[in-house]
């Protein structure tokens, strides 16, 4: 009985996220019942896919201890150079998006290097990756460049149906990706080696893990999964410019922790990300549906709801530690 | 000669020397490249040139640092600056109004204005502090809630809009000259030297320095670290504040979407360009004000050099990545032969090496 | 028995650093089946062999033999592959990860890259279980006491087969009857031909479990000593290296003070208690007096301090200090009052260690004054003077950063800051841990001449025979709840321990 109460408070931040969503979701239905229908939930989805599967690479970052203030800018850069590629240099578009992801896993391998072998922190080395990230996109382009290739419109446009709705291609990515993160990081030794270096760095480097490789790792991957958010970003404007997804990071961070994942690192779920992205996509759609609220609000509901979380998550977790 | 080498080894030690040489070496580039950076000139019985309008434009981010010190000092840190700069020019282009045709009146007086201004600015910063102090939140995540958040309010302010504030007493704030220099550089001026006071003439700058090395300890001996930590927070957003004043003075307008805009990421930068760590601890606040002037006259440099204004971030990152990484010892170490080839080259150079080639080896043996 | 051949033996292990030469021509060897302690003051040497044995470290001069065969470890983890493991003082594990898989991260057994976890857990099982260990392996690692820890740290070092196993400082943070447990391990992997490097500093431990002992001063070797042949004083004397001042100097001290004992109750506590820390008591603290806390590590002791000092507040009860009843618990209310604590734990709640011996010593004093008046400096600077001679600390000066100071000048750091407040009440929680047996005796000595100033101290120290030194009085405490008091004669071991235990009838 013990174990089981055990267990609920360890997961409870993880719950409360499922239930928080489930609770937000049933609410609006009632207010409403425009709301309740499969297509708008499948829009939801659609809409917010690029912040998951971001999400899903801060998520090990975050586990690690780390953070990454570079993900929305390299977003914006792979849609960018995804954009200049396929239009002005008239490159193949899978040859495009390859060379994307290979430039957003060379960007992560570079900040995780800098990060372990310079020992520079973190949060420095990416608030640079962002500022070098975004500059690179208005050297591109100071302007919008449109993609009007039809590979690229036809992926834009495609639609997979599913019963009554229908959603889009960028959903079924984010889903191969999440199973993906969670069998990394609950069944290889590489993920737990991340959680690892969460807990205690310092022991794990004594217990003879393979700690600089992995960090390097993390943020390699934390790369491509940026420049692969990039890419559906690119399907969803159908465009690049150096402003896009500005700001959004904090969002990428904020699913993440209300999706049960500790900032000081070694505890985080996957799972709960994702219940994290569909909280924050669901603001924007309540406050539209709503009508008199201005859009303005969202921004300050999204924070009032973050700060919720993470009051829960101190409560909970600060009866452990005298401070 | 003794007095040389002394200079030589405190110069060595300082930590202010790693930004002062790049702050020359900026100085330098430009000599070289563009003499006419440093003419002074005096218009109307006022100074101009490139060297003033560093320091006039770079007011506003001298004023954020000194405040993001103090925090990155005890540990924490502040990403809600800029957005509590744009409510700070948001509120008081509203209070003011424009009239019915942009005419060049208030609609509340001015040193109320200021007033209102300054108040939510402080009251914003307070809120982090109660966030960090009294419900214990981390920094980073408590100020991410405002940085958030604080957009929205003051796109909330404006409804979007951009107002134009046409009243111009106003504009003097960020337009105005004193004594033939711009009145922002008094206001900075005068920031820094009540930081100063409050840090060293009390003893509140060790107590920063003891919460942000250890607050348990701190907390032991006695020092409210939860007041201290709720006074740095708010006296951050009392510094946005007057930096969202002068911002918006200077464009005469509010721009919710647009004002403070990566200034909380400057900012940051300045401290950690001025050597104060972000672990906390040990602070540095004329450190933190040659970090921003490093940057500001690095984005001056920049435009006066031709380069187009959308390679400026890069040219930013990369030139704070230099310093960055001259800072970081690790780099220098590893790069000693190089770095090493080329400071030998002048007896300068050398005596540096030697001097700031640190033991080591800290305490030996346990 | 041991056998004679040694298994591990290091020969002439030479280790300087800049400026210090941390070792010098030490020779150790270690024999299987054997518990071969390893002494010596901070300082000695003791941690640098052992890095070096380790591979944290790289010797200048020396070879090191693993069963006769030349070994030299990159890195601790070539270490562990070559047969030598190490348990630190702080586990060195990560607190969020399961027992299972602490034992086992980064050897898991997997079938195509995926984990297997139902063999992890239950290979964890059967390694915890050769030390007579029986806990729910998939709970976190956190969840469970520091000693449980230790084991797990013990199990994941002999699973990756051990051949030495090295225990730094492994009882400090342990209780008596965990103590026992772990030795009985010890005990048992003797038997199976392990050799055991067990670094301490408490005497009565090292006579108990170790056949031979190796003493290190000043990065030299003292001398390598078969332990039924080594009387106790001698054994001192050489980790000291002087005559020491008898101990019993202080126990007569002590004795010739207690004539000085006033009546004037300067705290007074009356069911003083707080939920899940400490069950209400009385306490009647008399200046000039020594007030001993003896117990077992979580019998509540440090909780108890922690109350009077205004770190928890009360649930229950009342607390008066000079005879003012206490109502806002916070530490400057205390330092106000004339408190001063010197926590448990150094490093963690006593030293900033980034800042200098003058600010860590003004510190308490500045901040009982307010931060608006300020201490001048040069004021300051008098005072860290007066306190680095009064105390005999030994740093080049006062504006040494701190971190560079050992263990004991940093105690000594700290008393100096509370006695720059001038207290009339001083706790000192556990100030003689882990510090070398010279400053040892000086902070005991301390404690008897400032109760004769007058002051009116509480004494807290693991070790009984200290707490007995030292005290006038003895509180004993026992699972959270003070059990008897002693005074004066009362005041031995026999009594204490038998109180402890619980056979104690008032």
């Amino acid at each position: 009985m013990i174990e089981k109460l055990r267990f609920f408070r360890k997961y409870l931040p993880l719950i409360a996220t499922i239930g928080l969503f489930i609770l937000m979701f049933a609410l609006t239905s009632v207010a409403f019942p425009a709301f309740f229908s499969l297509q708008v939930f499948f829009n939801l989805l659609n809409d917010n896919m690029f912040v998951l599967i971001s999400a899903i690479g801060m998520t090990f970052v975050i586990i690690s201890g780390g953070i990454d203030l570079s993900v929305a800018s390299v977003i914006a850069l792979t849609a960018m150079v995804s954009a200049w590629l396929v239009e002005w240099l008239n490159v193949d578009p899978f040859l495009t998006m390859g060379l994307v992801l290979l430039m957003g896993t060379v960007l992560g391998a570079g900040m995780g290097s800098l990060i372990q072998y310079l020992k520079i922190p973190p949060f420095v080395a990416t608030l640079v990756g962002m500022f070098m990230a975004r500059g690179l996109c208005f050297v591109i382009s100071t302007e919008y460049i449109v993609i009007e290739h039809p590979i690229y419109r036809a992926i834009a446009n495609y639609r997979i149906y599913l019963g009554d709705g229908f959603i889009k291609p960028d959903v079924v990515i984010a889903f191969v990706a999440l199973p993906i993160a969670i069998f990394l990081l609950h069944y290889t030794r590489f993920g737990r080696t991340v959680y690892a270096i969460g807990g205690d760095e310092q022991s794990a480097l004594l217990m003879g893990l393979p700690v600089g490789r992995t960090k390097i790792l993390i943020y390699t991957l934390n790369g491509f999964c940026s420049a692969l958010a990039g890419v559906a970003y690119s399907f969803y404007k159908l465009s690049g410019h150096g402003l896009y997804a500005y700001g959004r990071e904090l969002e990428v961070i904020a699913s993440v922790v209300m999706g049960g994942t500790l900032l000081t690192g070694g505890v985080g779920y996957v799972l709960g990300t994702l219940f994290g992205v569909l909280i924050q996509g669901t603001i924007p759609v309540i406050i539209m549906f709503q009508g008199t609220l201005s859009s303005w609000w969202t921004k300050i509901v999204v924070g009032l709801i973050t700060l919720f979380f993470i009051v829960m998550q101190r409560a909970l977790g600060a009866t452990n530690s005298r401070r | 000669m003794n007095l040389l080498k002394e200079l030589r080894e405190r110069a060595g030690n300082s930590k202010l020397t790693w930004p002062l040489v790049a702050l020359l070496t900026i100085m330098l580039f430009n000599l070289f490249y563009r003499p006419e950076f440093f003419s002074i000139e005096v218009k109307e019985g006022h100074l101009f040139g490139s060297l003033i309008d560093i320091l006039n434009r770079g007011a506003p981010l001298m004023l954020l640092s000194l405040g993001m010190t103090l925090v990155i000092a005890t540990g924490g840190i502040d990403l809600s600056v800029g957005p509590v700069v744009a409510i700070a020019g948001a509120t008081a282009a509203y209070l003011i109004g424009h009239g019915t045709h942009g005419q060049d009146i208030t609609n509340t007086p001015l040193p109320l204005v200021i007033l209102a201004a300054l108040l939510i600015a402080t009251a914003g910063g307070l809120w982090n502090g109660l966030l960090v102090s009294r419900v214990g939140l981390q920094p980073i995540i408590a100020t991410l809630i405002l940085m958030t958040a604080g957009r929205g309010i003051a796109q909330l302010i404006t409804e979007g809009q951009i107002l134009t504030v046409y009243y111009s007493p106003y504009h003097y704030i960020g337009l105005g000259h004193l004594l033939a220099l711009p009145f922002t550089v008094f206001v900075v001026a005068a920031v820094f030297l009540l930081f100063w006071f409050l840090t060293r003439r009390t003893a509140l700058g060790l107590f920063i320095e003891s919460i942000g090395v250890n607050d348990s300890a701190s907390f032991y001996s006695g020092i409210s670290e939860k007041n201290v930590k709720l006074l740095v927070y708010t006296l951050s957003g009392f510094c946005a504040g007057i930096a969202g004043l002068i911002v918006s003075s200077e464009i005469k307008s509010a721009d919710a979407n647009n004002a403070g805009l990566w200034f909380e990421l400057d900012a940051i930068l300045a401290v950690v360009l001025g050597g104060t760590s972000l672990d906390g601890g040990r602070f540095s606040l004329a450190g933190s004000i040659l970090g921003a002037l490093i940057i500001q006259s690095l984005t001056t440099t920049i435009y006066s050099v031709g380069v187009p204004p959308e390679v400026i971030m890069v040219v930013k990152a990369m030139v704070i990545m230099a310093v960055i990484l001259l800072q970081s010892k690790r780099f220098r170490q590893a790069f000693k032969p190089i770095i090493g080839a080329f400071l030998s080259l002048t007896r300068r150079g050398r005596s540096l090496l030697r001097t700031t080639r640190l033991p080591s080896g800290e305490s030996a043996s346990e | 028995m041991a056998e004679s051949a040694p298994l591990l033996r290091m020969k002439k292990i030479t280790k300087t650093f800049p400026g210090v030469t941390a070792l010098s021509d030490v020779d150790f060897d270690l024999r299987r089946g054997e518990v071969h302690a390893l002494m010596g003051e901070n300082g000695a040497g003791k941690s640098t062999l052992i890095k070096v044995l380790t591979g944290v470290e790289r010797q200048d001069m020396g070879r090191i033999e693993l069963e006769g065969k030349p070994v030299l470890a990159k890195n601790p983890h070539h270490a562990q592959e070559l047969g030598i493991s190490t348990v630190y003082q702080e586990i060195n594990l990560c607190p969020n990860l399961s027992v299972a898989e602490n034992i086992f991260i980064g050897r898991e057994p997997s079938r195509f890259g995926a984990i297997k976890w139902r063999m992890v857990n239950a290979r964890a099982e059967q390694a915890l279980d050769r030390l007579d260990v029986r806990v729910d392996v998939t709970q976190s690692l956190g969840s469970y006491s520091v000693a449980i820890q230790q084991m797990v740290a013990i199990a994941r070092a002999l699973d990756i087969s051990a051949r030495v196993l090295v225990l730094d400082e492994p009882t400090s943070s342990l209780a008596a009857n965990e103590v026992e447990k772990l030795f009985q391990v010890m005990r048992k992997l003797k038997e199976e031909g392990l050799g055991i490097v067990f670094i301490t500093h408490f005497l009565d431990q090292t006579y108990e479990i170790s056949d031979r002992i190796t003493v290190l001063r000043h990065g030299e070797l003292v001398g390598c000593y078969e332990t039924a042949l080594l009387p106790r004083l001698e054994l001192v004397s050489k980790i000291v290296g002087k005559e020491l001042d008898n101990l019993d100097d202080v126990s007569q001290l002590r004795n010739s003070s207690a004539k000085h004992v006033s009546t004037e109750t300067l705290v007074q506590a009356r069911g003083l208690g707080r939920k899940g820390s400490v069950k209400p008591f009385d306490l009647d603290l008399n200046a000039g007096e020594v007030l001993g806390f003896a117990g077992l590590l979580g019998s509540g002791r440090t909780e108890a301090t922690r109350l009077l000092f205004g770190i928890d507040s009360p649930d229950s009860g009342t607390l008066m200090i000079d005879g003012e009843e206490v109502r806002r618990f916070s530490p400057l209310q205390f330092i106000r009052r004339g408190v001063g604590l010197c926590p448990e734990d150094r490093n963690a709640d006593g030293l900033v260690d980034d800042l200098t011996v003058r600010e860590n010593i003004v510190l308490a004093l500045q901040s009982s004054r307010g931060w608006l008046r300020h201490i001048p400096r040069r004021q300051q600077y008098e005072i860290a003077d007066k306190y680095i001679e009064a105390l005999d600390i030994a740093t080049p000066s006062a504006d040494q950063t701190v971190k560079n100071l050992s263990g004991g000048n940093k105690q000594k750091v700290i008393l100096a800051r509370w006695l720059a407040t001038d207290p009339r009440i001083l706790i000192l929680d556990e100030p003689t841990r882990g510090i070398d047996i010279g400053t040892k005796t000086e902070i005991q000595k301390l404690v008897i001449s400032l109760a004769e100033e007058g002051k009116a101290i509480v004494f807290i120290s693991s070790e009984l025979d200290e707490v007995i030194r030292c005290s006038h009085r003895v509180k004993v405490l026992r699972e959270r709840e003070v059990v008897t008091e002693l005074v004066g004669d009362e005041v031995e071991e026999g009594r204490i321990m038998r109180a402890i235990a619980g056979g104690w009838e008032q």
